[in-house]
């Protein structure tokens, strides 16, 4: 056998060992919410066995599925939307009107991410509850706008860099005022970039637990919250909680599934050109 | 009509001054080119103009009204890049009407102009296709018909035709010159390239470190060089300069010797030197002769050969090259020593400072104007 050869076989075979590695809790929690109670927590355990519904009837009877997706859509898409109606701006301005403090800033901004959650939680739980945003929508939506503002500066301010700066000049030329600069020049041209930009940013939102378990109890609550319900102070029910989970990642796994090619462009943006 | 007045332009990037006080005057449907090295600041100014930098000091003004503080678009000036910077996403039809979009013309009128455009660039079968899927000729058509759509009282241009190839280049060079002369409008124009600058400006303004070296006709620059750099930059190959001293001074002219003792009376205005001062003589290739005869020998290193005509480099003493024009059938040949000779009446004499020592006579041809519609 040649060497090149037996290299891509070796390449192949660590990353369908990674692969298989990464999808095994997700393969592992999709057949348990088939199984009863009983099958989901024997030793050794069993692959063969006879499916059920039972838990997915179980999990709608105690809680409304669809209130908690609901809740999930509209914030996670709110969250994206009032991050990116902040960031293009902010990002615009870094990419084409640098000053000396545009690098120590955008740093800055990365820093905050370095900052556990839990280091705020306290400020911010009274913040919120002074404000009477605990348990709504539109205090998780700012919250994960917020979190999620730095990663979207950073990615959109590589995507912007990427525009020849003589186009927009070309614009300011024609007359477009700095808003219509970035609407009819600035956007179309970096569509790719804030569409990636975007999806990671709902694939964020929805997979976030921290806050939503702290800042919410019934009404706003999405469906990481009704995840952790099924783990109930009475015990562990596995079964329940692998259906109700597989009910919480399916959605955002269709969509990353859909996105993928998308994704993975944004995200090796400028590492390949 | 449409004037422009450069009064004491300034501008500074931190403590750093690239633009070092320019004043000139640029008069209706001129043609202003404004040539240097690299780095002159020949961009910048134009970009000061065009309201794309801000403008640190001095005045610009566009009709005599103070314009420093008005946005590019309000200038009234459309402006040509060098990348073209056509919009990729938009077709060429939306390129060239996007100005007026923004200004909110109707679709209508909109639609008039840019067919009037295309028909000038010859574009109208390309107005539904997207940049990507044009010709770098086509594209810099489409960049300059985006300008002429917005009917501007002044047309910039940096450096429009640096990434056509030669033979497209020439090809436009010509069309920007019919152009001028079909929009009869004011246009400045910035390149490196002094073939384009003789050949297409009514005036040119040689740059170099943020100041104007001078400003002058083509041939006003060509004649009649107010210093070493001037002479050096304008004429393609460039001025030789020979070390020269002054050995006497009359009435109609000035007699130098130059390091091989040879004299060479010069055709100077009298009274601007004293005997034994020292200075540089300049002389260009095409006014050197190879001759039986000559006042400096020297060693052909390099024959040129372009066809029609030869460039011999010749070392002469002191390692010092002198490029000499010869027609294309001079049969000297690489290692052949030969005798040039020099024309006292050609050359240009430079003090120490390097400014020019002014000619007896001005050159016929210095103050011709509007050489571009001539040509066209």
């Amino acid at each position: 056998m040649n060497r090149k050869l037996r290299s891509k076989l070796i390449i192949s075979l660590v990353a369908w060992m990674a692969a298989a590695l990464l999808f095994f809790p997700i393969f592992w929690m999709l057949i348990t919410g088939f199984k009863t109670e009983v099958e989901a927590v024997s030793t050794p355990p069993s692959l063969f066995f006879e499916p059920t519904l039972e838990n997915y009837a179980a999990v709608q009877e105690r809680a409304d599925y669809l209130k908690f997706a609901f809740n999930s859509i509209v914030i996670s898409v709110g969250a994206t939307i009032l991050a990116l109606l902040l960031a293009v701006p902010a990002s615009y301005a870094m990419a084409f009107f640098p000053t000396k403090r545009t690098r120590p800033t955008l740093l800055w901004m990365l820093s905050t991410k370095m900052l556990p959650p839990v280091g705020v939680l306290v400020p911010i739980y009274l913040i919120f509850r002074d404000l009477g945003l605990i348990d709504t929508r539109f205090g998780l939506i700012v919250i994960y706008a917020l979190m999620n503002l730095p990663i979207i500066v950073w990615m959109l301010y590589t995507f912007f860099k990427e525009v020849p700066k003589d186009i927009l000049e070309a614009g300011r030329m024609d007359g477009a005022r700095p808003g219509q600069e970035v609407v009819h020049l600035l956007m179309p041209l970096s569509l790719p970039g804030i569409a990636s930009t975007a999806l990671l940013s709902i694939i964020i939102c929805w997979n976030e637990a921290f806050w939503s378990l702290n800042l919410t109890t019934a009404s706003a609550a999405p469906l990481t919250a009704f995840i952790a319900s099924f783990s109930a102070p009475e015990g562990l029910f596995w079964a329940k909680l692998s259906a109700a989970s597989t009910m919480a990642i399916a959605p955002i796994l269709v969509f990353g599934w859909l996105s993928q090619k998308q994704l993975v462009r944004g995200l090796t943006f400028g590492a390949v050109k | 009509m449409s004037t422009l007045r450069l009064r004491n332009l300034r501008k500074y990037y931190g403590d750093v001054e690239v633009i070092k006080g320019v004043d000139l005057d640029i008069n209706d449907r001129d043609f202003v080119v404004f040539v240097g090295p690299s780095g002159c600041g020949k961009s910048t100014l134009l970009r000061m103009i065009a309201g794309l930098e801000e403008i640190s000091d001095g005045e610009l003004m566009i009709d005599g009204e103070r314009v420093n503080d008005v946005p590019p678009a309000e200038r009234g000036l459309a402006m040509v890049f060098q990348s073209y910077a056509l919009y990729p996403h938009m077709t060429v039809r939306d390129n060239m009407g996007f100005a007026l979009r923004l200004a909110g013309a109707s679709k209508a009128d909109r639609n008039a102009k840019v067919l009037e455009a295309a028909r000038v660039l010859q574009l109208e079968e390309y107005l539904d296709r997207k940049p990507g899927a044009l010709s770098g000729g086509q594209r810099q058509r489409v960049a300059i018909g985006r300008a002429i759509v917005r009917d501007p009282k002044v047309f910039l241009f940096d450096e429009p035709l640096s990434n056509l190839d030669a033979a497209l280049r020439v090809q436009m060079r010509i069309e920007l010159a019919r152009l001028h002369d079909e929009l009869d409008a004011t246009m400045i124009y910035v390149t490196h390239d002094q073939i384009e600058a003789m050949t297409l400006a009514d005036k040119i303004v040689v740059l170099q470190r943020g100041i104007i070296e001078q400003a002058g006709t083509p041939l006003e620059l060509y004649h009649h060089p107010e210093n070493l750099f001037v002479a050096g930059f304008i004429g393609s190959p460039k001025m030789n300069f020979l070390v020269a001293k002054v050995v006497a001074t009359d009435e109609d002219g000035v007699t130098v010797a130059l390091a091989n003792r040879d004299e060479i009376k010069v055709d100077v205005a009298p009274g601007q030197v004293k005997q034994g001062e020292a200075l540089t003589l300049g002389v260009r290739p095409e006014h050197l002769k190879v001759a039986d005869r000559g006042d400096i020998s020297g060693e052909v290193l390099v024959a040129e050969r372009l066809g029609g005509e030869t460039y011999l480099y010749t070392q002469v003493t002191d390692g010092v090259m002198l490029v000499v024009h010869a027609d294309g059938e001079n049969p000297t040949r690489v290692h052949d020593q030969v005798n040039v000779a020099i024309d006292g009446r050609v050359c240009h004499l430079f003090k120490e400072d390097g400014s020019a020592v002014r000619r007896a006579r001005r050159h016929p041809l210095a103050d011709i104007k509007d050489p571009t519609t001539a040509a066209a």
